[in-house]
């Protein structure tokens, strides 16, 4: 349709609000409350425009753009005299109280307050009269709080509770002393918090481990980049300055991640500037003395060229760091780096996405669901960012209910929000233990992963799967099975949401029977599948032998040089296995970022650059496949992993990996090699790619200090480093347009210095960035034919008498090696040592709660302290995931108890 | 900790609403009724039982004006500080009740007999200036009446 | 002259069978065995009832938006939150005839086929909780509330609610949030509470003047109703007087007299002493009217044409002892205290002009202070805030500052009240409950 913006036609699509056109149009209008995942309030009343009846008109109506709809031939004025003061009058209104105090906050430079208040033209504040004060809480290791600052726009509470469903922000008191806060001082419950760093228009809450070494946006170096806390593969942009990671802001996708972040992948970052970084290449023992690079890298190629080496990947490496290294060590010596349950799991979820019919939503698609069924995750836990998008697509439902009463627009936030209520659609979770999205939930039950497992094969059943019947069902249980199905028959777009969580991959293919009889009765389901890592999913595509088999090939002395690529081995199996590894290894040579428990082990180290200090391609549990870049050159001799391999391979003069130099030469490499991984030779603008013949530039135009920031060693300006491997440039110069969405540094916009300037990257607001949200999907499902259902449900769990089955229970705060780094995770990471136990397994085996048990593990004992907890079934037993100095590694398990 | 009276009626109160957290102003007022205010303490309670956190419960209870989140006096005077009384000799009224009780608004004295708070329009405006003193309402005040008014308040 | 509203007033109140005796409850059986909801719609629609909580917008009208066949529950509310400064109609009808009340709410959920009714009544009104509460009882009992009512088939449910004091509890839509346990903060309209209301459901909130006046619509039909009235907008009409008057009061007197009739024969003139500067003719959210208006018809359209607004009917007379500063410093404060904080131009405009009436007052005025002020007039109009509370507060205002502007500018030029002392406001720490506010 056609509306006229102060009397020039443009062509706007239906349903959106006045707000949404104009940016959309690319047009300046300021705003404050309204946001393009929260949709319109209208408390702010910054975005006034005057609208008018038809031509003649003159006098018009002022209304607030973010609450009109666009109707066709509409009449609108941005420029309206009336209009702009009316806008500059609502900074200064909000300036009354605002303490002016940029030069402090650390928001400055990236505040879209300041954006908006220059945008209106407000330059004098005519309030002579005391502002209002206010008492700032602690709240936690991730945000500060300056309530000062505060323009009350509301997002903070709209985006914490409304929309994360937090509970412990709100609003308090009334009138110009309203409080954004908690009731009293104390960290932030929820798992999102980190985003009111974003969504904040102001400093209220800001970053508070950017505080710590903090640095202005525009002195920062940027690159796109790839969350590595998990396997969905969320975008963010990456700043450094000094040498070291200071940010991790949300990087829009709009098919991932969209506008928002979970806390350990925004803050788990401090890792990269530990002090336990390996910064030099190192051997045990010191030959004569010399820490020397090239004599190291000598010393490994001959190992290679003459020894029998296999080399040990890694699901947290890259794609091509995992290649090179299988190159390198030959196809038939790499092994998975991923433990023997990680690897069945991620087979498994492969095996579905590749080869079954039914379609992997984005995470965007899986927020449109309008019916949800989780079996055996706990995806707050897992998947953090999968449990916001479920959330939103527990609203689906009652919220097209509603809009079909009220007739208003979906953007209509609190409208709709009223006329939902506290209703949910269809959506049920199986887990073992209380997930966070319980509150959602129509029916939840509660049991063993297997008995779990067997439910969902009986749903399956129901809707058709050819499956050998699930039998002895109780009658509770099949109206359940029976209710869920058809639940998941009526919607139009069913999720089915599955994973690793359990430790079940039973869970796994209910999951998948239940898609694919739901696409055989001619439904559209959607089928999410979550995975331990970022990389799992690339390297179980790359793949390789099990890790256990690599013991095996040790032991026979079939090899005695092992390199290990970004892994610490004690993660993926039982001590005492990885112990014996280095047992028979004569050479183990590890190329990683941390000092960690393989590294005081292994023989050779190289140090490994981190996501941020190189560059790599990582492929998310949905099969996409996403790059991420370089932000700053490293300290001592860090590199890539895949460069050390062709630096290991140029001297060991490997012909498959011979002559191969940078970035593109090894993905050309690994897409020849791989057919199935074509695709990604259209990733991403090859190094040779140049705007106007230019490079994009990390550093914004802005960057400040270039010519001085080495002055303390050297007066003289250095030449900048370059980039071999990328288009982008680390220096400030280079295009300042818009640069293809794959390379986009940062947002930023003339005008526009916060994040909001996103919307100015966008083909529609909220939707699809300029040519196409970055990443290319690998996976896409296989229509043809019917599905390969997995015919047997697991048999009924039945304890095993002296024994325990242990599950794995996931946390996000402490179950991700990495992230772990960062203290304000660590503070709040879970009990490593403790074994969950059904209080009556606990009277049965005449255990006192809080002491310390022992299991026998492959003959090897190990002590856990007993911990009741009642939603363990009888006989089966959790310990948290992934814990450092956890005793127990692959999970799960079953053990003997020694009582 | 709540008492078996409170519990009591706040589930009374939630039998009476579709949705628990519906009769979070109910509970905030039974709370005041029976303890003149409401604590950190009683806001947690009454979010248990509500199955509110208690950030969703205080931001209801700090939002109104006669939900006392601070403590209060024995007995509370509410003085009218809206237009007809403004007109009709609020300015005297409240110069007296402060020589009489030492007390700025929102102040309690200091035996804890009497707090002072202003409150809008009382709607007696035809006989201002006008107070309440607990559910009492006094109009057509003098300021000679007070002293005898607030003697009946012990 | 019939005074339908008002005549059965006592204290304390009838009780049932004293007012079914007076021919009270015939509405319920009338409307309820007789009639069809449409029809009882319809004829207040006949009627041409004009709500009298302030805005005036057609009763029946209003009922008909009604979504009489979605399924569930809906709601009526009697709005009884008055808090309009300078009003005390409703207070009248509460204490002195609450079974009047219920009965219009009975017959309004009838048309509209409401399941569960409820007064919203503001805490001050201690003596109305009590009587409204036995009245409830009483109509529960006597088998006008409750399931199968007279044994028509038709059930309600009715409930008391009184709240915890905030002007905008008056605000329909945010009076449904306070319903709702939440904070008292306007929705956005559309979708109107009609449609989507208490919980989400359709919903009726109407003043208690209004809803009083509805069994007597049914009983004596829409001409009778209009015949009462000197003016298009029919009915009588609770029209009230307060300030410096010998006899302030409230009396029920056919819809349009005129405020000389109002001031000098029912209220019987200004006190001795006093003089008369100007008044507000329906509480503190309407324009001043001066002296020249003296006899300008007080229905809606009559005062609207002298830019004014009826509003509840309930003037306050601003006599010239009063400094008009002051006055209208008092009715800022007010607002700026009872705004909910939800948009900016209230929450931080209306403290603004407190703050500068304050310092005229005070004689720390500035001239740009005027232009300030004037220009704030403009800016929380109609349309620019998100609800009607920054709008009506900016009524009194704009007319002060074109009626008694040589006081504003006599306060700045002398730096100081040329009337009395400043009457310094409360401060807002004086409410008890800002706990996070230094």
């Amino acid at each position: 349709m056609t509306i006229y913006i102060d009397n020039k036609p443009y062509e706007v699509k239906p349903g959106k609000n006045l707000l949404e056109a104009c940016l959309e149009l690319g047009l300046n209008l300021p705003y404050f409350c309204w946001h393009p995942a929260l949709g319109s309030v209208g408390a702010c009343r910054q975005c006034a425009v005057k609208v008018f009846k038809d031509e003649d008109d003159k006098t018009g109506r002022l209304v607030m753009g973010c609450m009109e709809p666009v109707r066709d031939n509409l009449r609108l004025s941005i420029e309206d005299p009336g209009a702009k003061t009316f806008r500059e009058q609502v900074i200064g209104w909000l300036m009354t109280n605002h303490p002016h105090d940029c030069a402090v906050c650390d928001e400055g430079g990236s505040c879209h307050l300041q954006d908006m208040t220059v945008m209106t033209g407000h330059t004098y504040r005519n309030y002579r009269f005391s502002k209002r004060t206010f008492e700032n809480q602690d709240l936690g290791p991730f945000i500060s709080h300056e309530m000062n600052r505060c323009i009350q726009c509301y997002r903070c509470v709209r985006f914490y509770k409304d929309h994360a469903g937090g509970k412990d922000l709100n609003v308090f008191a009334a009138h110009n002393h309203v409080y954004f806060g908690r009731c009293e001082s104390g960290t932030l419950e929820s798992e999102f918090s980190g985003n009111l760093a974003e969504v904040c228009p102001t400093g209220v809450f800001t970053d508070k481990t950017l505080h710590s070494h903090y640095t202005r946006k525009w002195d920062m170096t940027w690159a796109p980049s790839v969350c590595q806390g998990c396997s969905l593969g969320c975008n963010t942009s990456a700043g450094e300055r000094y040498g070291s990671l200071r940010q991790i802001t949300n990087r829009y996708n709009g098919e991932v991640n969209g506008y928002f972040l979970c806390d350990r992948g925004r803050y788990g970052y401090e890792f990269v500037n530990s002090d336990q970084r390996i910064l030099q290449a190192a051997m045990r023992p010191h030959s004569n003395g010399t820490t020397n690079k090239d004599h190291i890298l000598d010393l490994v190629a001959q190992k290679v060229k003459n020894g029998r080496t296999i080399g040990i990947g890694s699901p947290r490496a890259s794609l091509e760091s995992n290649y090179a290294l299988k190159l390198l060590v030959g196809e038939d010596n790499f092994y998975l780096g991923m433990s023997d349950t990680d690897h069945d799991h991620t087979s498994i979820a492969l095996k579905i996405l590749r080869d079954g019919p039914v379609r992997t939503p984005s995470m965007q698609e899986a927020a449109q669901a309008d019916a949800v069924f989780i079996l055996g995750e706990d995806l707050t836990n897992t998947a953090p960012m999968l449990a916001l998008a479920v959330r939103q697509a527990a609203q689906r439902k009652p919220e097209a209910d509603a809009l079909g009463q009220i007739h208003v627009a979906a953007w209509q936030d609190a409208a709709v929000r009223e006329a939902v209520q506290d209703k949910h659609g269809p959506f049920y979770i199986f887990h073992t233990v209380p997930t966070k999205l319980d509150e959602l939930a129509e029916d939840i039950r509660r049991g063993a992963p297997e008995q779990l497992a067997r439910l969902g094969f009986a749903v399956a059943q129901m809707l058709g799967a050819d499956i050998v019947p699930v039998t002895g069902l109780s009658q509770e249980d099949a109206a359940l099975a029976e209710k869920i199905a058809a639940a998941l028959m009526a919607a139009e777009h069913p999720l089915i949401v599955s994973g690793y969580g359990s430790g079940c991959d039973h869970m796994m293919k209910a999951a998948a029977n239940i898609a694919w009889a739901l696409q055989q009765k001619g439904r559209n389901p959607l089928l999410s599948i979550t995975l331990p890592e970022v990389n799992s999913m690339g390297l179980e595509i790359i793949g390789g032998h099990r890790l256990d088999t690599a013991l095996d090939v040790l032991r026979q002395g079939d090899a005695d040089t092992v390199i290990v690529l970004e892994n610490d081995l004690y993660r993926r199996a039982d001590p005492h296995i990885i112990d014996e590894i280095f047992l028979h290894a004569q050479d183990v040579i590890l190329i990683d970022h941390l000092y960690n428990r393989t590294a005081e082990k292994a023989t050779v180290l190289l140090p490994a650059g981190t996501f941020a200090e190189a560059d790599g391609t990582v492929v998310n549990n949905e099969g996409r496949a996403q790059r991420f870049y370089q932000v700053f050159v490293p300290k001592g001799d860090i590199q890539e992993s895949w460069r050390w391999c062709l630096q290991i391979a140029e001297k060991a003069q490997i012909p498959a990996l011979q002559g191969l130099r940078n970035l593109d030469d090894i993905d050309l490499a690994l897409t020849n090699g791989m057919p199935s991984l074509a695709a990604l030779q259209q990733l991403a603008p090859h190094a040779g790619f140049r705007i106007n013949g230019q490079r994009i530039p990390r550093e914004p135009h802005r960057y400040s200090g270039r010519t001085a920031i080495l002055a303390n060693e050297n007066v003289s300006e250095p030449k900048p480093a370059e980039d071999v491997d990328t288009p982008l440039s680390f220096t400030m110069e280079g295009y300042r347009g818009e640069p293809p969405s794959p390379l986009i540094p940062f947002f930023w916009s003339p005008g526009w210095n916060s994040v909001q300037s996103v919307n100015k990257y966008q083909q529609e607001i909220g939707g699809h960035l300029h040519g196409g949200d970055p990443g290319i999907r690998l996976l896409e499902p296989h229509l043809n034919g019917g599905p390969h259902y997995f015919h047997e449900a697991p048999d009924t769990f039945v304890p095993i008498p002296g024994h325990v089955h242990i599950m794995p229970l996931y946390h996000i705060y402490g179950s991700e090696e990495l992230s772990m780094y960062t203290s304000g995770i660590a503070q709040q990471a879970g009990e490593f040592c403790c074994l969950y136990l059904n209080p009556e397994d606990l009277a049965q085996w005449n255990i006192t709660p809080g002491n310390w048990v022992t299991i026998d593990l492959d003959h090897h004992a190990c002590r856990l302290v007993a911990t009741p907890n009642h939603w363990m079934p009888r006989g089966l037993g959790a310990v948290s995931a992934g814990m450092p100095h956890s005793p127990v590694v692959d999970l799960p398990v079953c053990v003997k108890l020694q009582a | 900790m709540l008492s078996m009276t409170e519990k009591e009626r706040i589930e009374e109160e939630i039998r009476q609403v579709p949705v628990k957290r519906a009769a979070c102003i109910e509970a905030l007022k039974i709370v005041q009724e029976q303890r003149r205010w409401v604590s950190d303490e009683s806001i947690h309670d009454v979010a248990d039982i509500l199955d509110m956190s208690p950030e969703e419960v205080d931001s209801v209870a700090t939002f109104y004006n006669l939900i006392f989140r601070q403590p209060v006096g024995r007995h509370i005077i509410l003085l009218c500080d809206s237009i007809s009384c403004y007109v009709m000799g609020l300015k005297s009224i409240h110069a007296e009740l402060v020589g009489l009780l030492n007390i700025q608004y929102g102040q309690t004295t200091a035996d804890g007999r009497f707090t002072l708070l202003p409150n809008p329009c009382l709607g007696t405006c035809d006989h201002a200036p006008a107070l309440m003193v607990d559910s009492d309402l006094y109009r057509d005040l003098q300021p000679s009446a007070l002293a005898g008014i607030l003697e009946k308040y012990t | 002259m019939e005074r339908p509203l008002t005549q059965h007033i006592t204290f304390p109140p009838l009780e049932i069978r004293q007012y079914e005796a007076i021919g009270g409850y015939q509405a319920v059986r009338k409307a309820l065995r007789h009639m069809q909801p449409a029809d009882v719609t319809a004829l207040v629609k006949e009627s041409n009832m004009k709500g009298r909580g302030g805005a005036g917008f057609s009763t029946g009208m209003k009922w008909s938006f009604v979504p009489m066949t979605v399924p569930g529950p809906k709601y009526l509310v009697a709005n009884a939150d008055e808090m309009e400064p300078g009003t005390f109609k409703d207070r009248l009808l509460l204490e002195g005839n609450p079974h009047q009340l219920l009965e219009g709410m009975i017959v309004a959920a009838y048309a509209i086929q409401a399941t569960e009714a409820f007064v919203f009544l503001r805490w001050a009104y201690k003596e109305a909780a009590v009587v409204i509460r036995k009245a409830i009882q009483e109509a529960y009992d006597a088998g006008y509330l409750g399931k199968d009512i007279l044994g028509t088939g038709y059930s309600l449910e009715m409930h008391l609610h009184t709240g915890v004091g905030r002007y905008m509890c008056g605000e329909e839509t945010a009076l449904l949030n306070s319903l709702e346990g939440k904070r008292a903060t306007p929705r956005a309209k559309p979708p109107f509470p009609q449609v989507s209301g208490l919980f989400g459901k359709p919903t009726i909130v109407n003043n208690v003047e209004t809803l009083s006046f509805i069994p007597h619509i049914i009983n004596k039909g829409a001409d009778w109703f209009k015949s009462l009235s000197r003016t298009a907008d029919g009915g009588t009409k609770i029209y009230g007087v307060s300030g410096r008057v010998n006899k302030p009061g409230a009396w029920e007197l056919p819809m349009g007299v005129t405020m000389r009739e109002l001031i000098e024969v029912h209220a019987g003139g200004m006190q001795k002493g006093y003089g008369f500067r100007g008044a507000l003719p329906g509480g503190a959210s309407t324009d001043f009217l001066i002296d020249k208006h003296m006899d300008i018809q007080m229905d809606f359209a009559g005062v609207a044409a002298a830019g004014s607004r009826l509003g509840t009917g309930t003037m306050v007379i601003l006599d010239d002892q009063t400094c008009p500063v002051g006055f209208v410093h008092n009715l800022e404060h007010f607002f700026s205290q009872e705004s909910c904080g939800f948009c900016t131009p209230c929450r931080e405009g209306l403290p603004w002009t407190e703050k500068l009436l304050w310092a005229i007052e005070q004689g720390r005025g500035r001239e740009e202070d005027l232009d300030l002020l004037l220009r704030h007039t403009e800016w929380l109009g109609p349309g620019n805030t998100f609800c009607a509370l920054a709008p009506g507060a900016m009524e009194p205002l704009q007319s002060a500052l074109k009626y008694f502007r040589d006081d504003f500018e006599k306060h700045i030029r002398e730096h100081r009240c040329p009337y009395h002392d400043p009457v310094t406001a409360a401060p807002a720490s004086a409410n008890l409950h800002h706990t996070h506010h230094l």
